[in-house]
């Protein structure tokens, strides 16, 4: 296998979403999960998406892969470009050319993304031939060496066991493997830690990290936990309510987030070295898809609403190199362009 | 690949349990009984006794004779090859096509999902009986008749049962970590979705032979079935009711070849459905 053995450095994008929409039928009506998200990722660049359980995070992911479970999901509008190429325009047949060859993913659940009823080495071996013409001699001879790529201890053992006698990290290991046996550009991580332990995160991230220097991919990683965004991501891009509130390079996000959201997520993560009583949190609860706030969709939580921000949502405008914020806190309508009118 | 290297395991494990050996043993013998009917048989199952009408068990009639006087060990016999190759043939209809419409109802949902399961609902609705009565007497007499007025009958269980299953597996991460990758839709269905629901479609097969045996009886008892004269399970069982009482080995016989017959399948399915599970694996 071929692979690009430096660091890539951020260059044009690899991927652009540009006001992706997706909606789902739900028993009262159509809701909108994703309202005009945009995002990029540059080659070799990691992207953190990072908002709380329903924000449209997951989705947006599934989006690039075209992957948003049908028929109650649809995506609406907008544009999904991979190397230059407009994927919602590409036939299932192509897009199922490109996943899992350009672009893959990995997910949350290791229990139960593997097929319980064929071996490890099965399931690696169909990923690698989906794609490659090879022989089945060579075939597992890959895939071998894609579990020992990805840290797996005796792999010719491993590749005649079942999921259920691998435990989750492993199973983890084995999910990575499969996804990165045709050395993808693009690799699509929906909380690949959130399922196992401290321990076991920090092996996984790391086997991440190694991989992804050895291959030269880039990485979009969805996650909830501000500490993996700080390790392993370049630039943070924060959702709130199915939309983009921020986006950042890291090390300005955590220097000087900017959002009121951005702020209270920072704020509620707890710290050592402070001693406080009580965890911070903010305040109320995420809207329901189903009556969505209007206006900014964060004012009903936001510690500087003001009356402007129950009527007009504001669009995201930068404000510092890189960084880009969605609140009237950096510019009144009069300052910005293209602004809703009141 | 590696599941030719698993298949002995799964051999050594099917055959591990007594339960299991005992119903493929059921199984190979109505199969032998199927192909070797004429050596097997001592009477010729046609033949009327007249003077030995009703005869019990005894040393010349091993499982005595019927109404007509015909040897009923002849007749079970030669029944099984219209009731056990009917019972197979039905069922194997059944799952080849009410499978593949359940896995594409239930993978696809939505608009495909609604059409697929009210054609279902419309051969639901017709009471099976009155359907394969009419596709009977359109079609006329025969084996390769009853076993597709059966099928078209019969299928709907496989198809609703599967549907449900592929429901549920649809939204489990592995089909969408599949699709991640790059899997066509036919191998997705095919290749992953139906191992996993294995387990449920090997017990509906194999509880599901019965009834076109007795289906046949009813359509045969009816005269739309297959030619009387023929041997066959459910005919003998349908000649012989009345006579329950006074001749109780006329009805007993065959009634017990469609029930071992039944269990073969459900004892060798369920050790199928063990030692094809992976999680039980050692």
């Amino acid at each position: 296998m071929m692979y690009a053995d430096d660091g890539a450095q951020p260059m044009a994008p690899l991927l652009e979403i540009e006001n992706l929409r997706v909606t789902f039928d739900g028993e009262d009506g159509e809701v909108t999960a994703v309202n005009g998200v945009t995002l990029s990722v540059g080659q070799g660049e990691t992207v953190a998406l990072v908002g709380e359980s329903g924000c449209g995070k997951s989705m947006t992911a599934l989006s690039v892969l075209r992957l948003v479970p049908a028929p109650l999901g649809a995506i609406r509008g907008g544009s999904v470009r991979f190397a230059g190429e407009e994927l919602l325009m590409k036939t299932v047949e192509q897009m199922q050319e490109i996943r899992g060859r350009d672009i893959a993913m990995i997910f949350q659940e290791p229990m139960t993304s593997l097929n319980p009823v064929f071996t490890c080495g099965d399931q690696i071996m169909e990923a690698i031939t989906r794609h490659r013409v090879v022989s089945k001699r060579e075939a597992r001879e890959q895939a071998v060496e894609m579990l020992r790529l990805v840290g797996i201890p005796m792999p010719e053992r491993r590749l005649y066991e079942y999921p259920h006698q691998l435990s989750g990290g492993m199973r983890q290991r084995v999910m990575i493997g499969m996804a990165l046996c045709c050395a993808p550009k693009l690799l699509i991580a929906d909380e690949p830690t959130t399922a196992l332990d401290v321990t076991i995160q920090a092996q996984i991230l790391d086997l991440l990290r190694t991989l992804k220097r050895k291959i030269g991919m880039a990485i979009l990683l969805i996650t909830h936990d501000l500490g993996i965004v700080a390790e392993v991501a370049e630039r943070v891009v924060i959702m709130y309510a199915g939309e983009v509130v921020e986006e950042a390079p890291v090390r300005s996000l955590f220097k000087k987030p900017a959002h009121p959201y951005t702020r209270g997520l920072l704020g509620s993560v707890p710290k050592l070295d402070r001693k406080e009583e009580e965890l911070k949190t903010i305040p109320g609860n995420v809207p329901s898809l189903k009556s969505m706030p209007s206006g900014c969709r964060f004012h009903p939580r936001c510690p500087n609403a003001r009356s402007l921000c129950a009527k007009a949502a504001p669009a995201l405008l930068e404000i510092g190199e890189g960084q880009r914020v969605a609140c009237w806190l950096y510019g009144l309508p009069s300052d910005r362009e293209g602004v809703e009118t009141l | 690949m590696i599941a030719s290297e698993n298949r002995g395991r799964v051999l050594r494990r099917l055959f591990r349990r007594p339960l299991t050996v005992i119903g493929l043993f059921l199984i190979l013998a109505n199969i032998v009984m199927v192909l070797f009917a004429p050596v097997l048989s001592p009477y010729n199952p046609e033949e009327m006794h007249l003077k030995d009408r009703h005869s019990p068990p005894s040393m010349k009639y091993l499982l005595g004779t019927d109404f007509y006087g015909r040897d009923i060990l002849s007749r079970i016999i030669h029944g099984s090859r219209i009731s056990f190759t009917l019972g197979l043939s039905v069922v194997a209809g059944g799952l080849l096509f009410g499978t593949t419409l359940g896995l594409v109802a239930g993978y696809f949902g939505g608009r495909v999902d609604s059409l697929l399961m009210r054609v279902t609902d419309i051969f639901l609705a017709f009471p099976q009986m009155v359907f394969a009565m009419a596709i009977m007497s359109v079609r006329g007499q025969g084996f390769g008749n009853v076993v597709l007025a059966l099928t078209l009958t019969g299928w709907t269980a496989f198809a609703r049962l599967v549907r449900a299953e592929a429901l549920s597996l649809r939204d489990l991460e592995f089909v969408q970590a599949v699709q991640s990758l790059g899997a066509r839709t036919p191998r997705i269905l095919f290749r992953h979705l139906l191992p996993n629901l294995m387990a449920p479609i090997i017990v509906q097969a194999t509880m599901g032979m019965a009834t076109p045996i007795l289906t046949e009886a009813a359509l045969t008892f009816l005269g739309i079935g297959i030619p009387p004269n023929v041997p066959s399970w459910g005919g003998m069982l349908s000649v012989d009711r009345d006579f329950m009482e006074t001749a109780w080995w006329s009805v007993t016989f065959p009634g017990l070849a469609i029930a071992c017959t039944v269990l073969g399948f459900n004892l060798f399915g369920d050790g199928l459905r063990d030692a094809l599970d992976p999680k039980l694996r050692a």
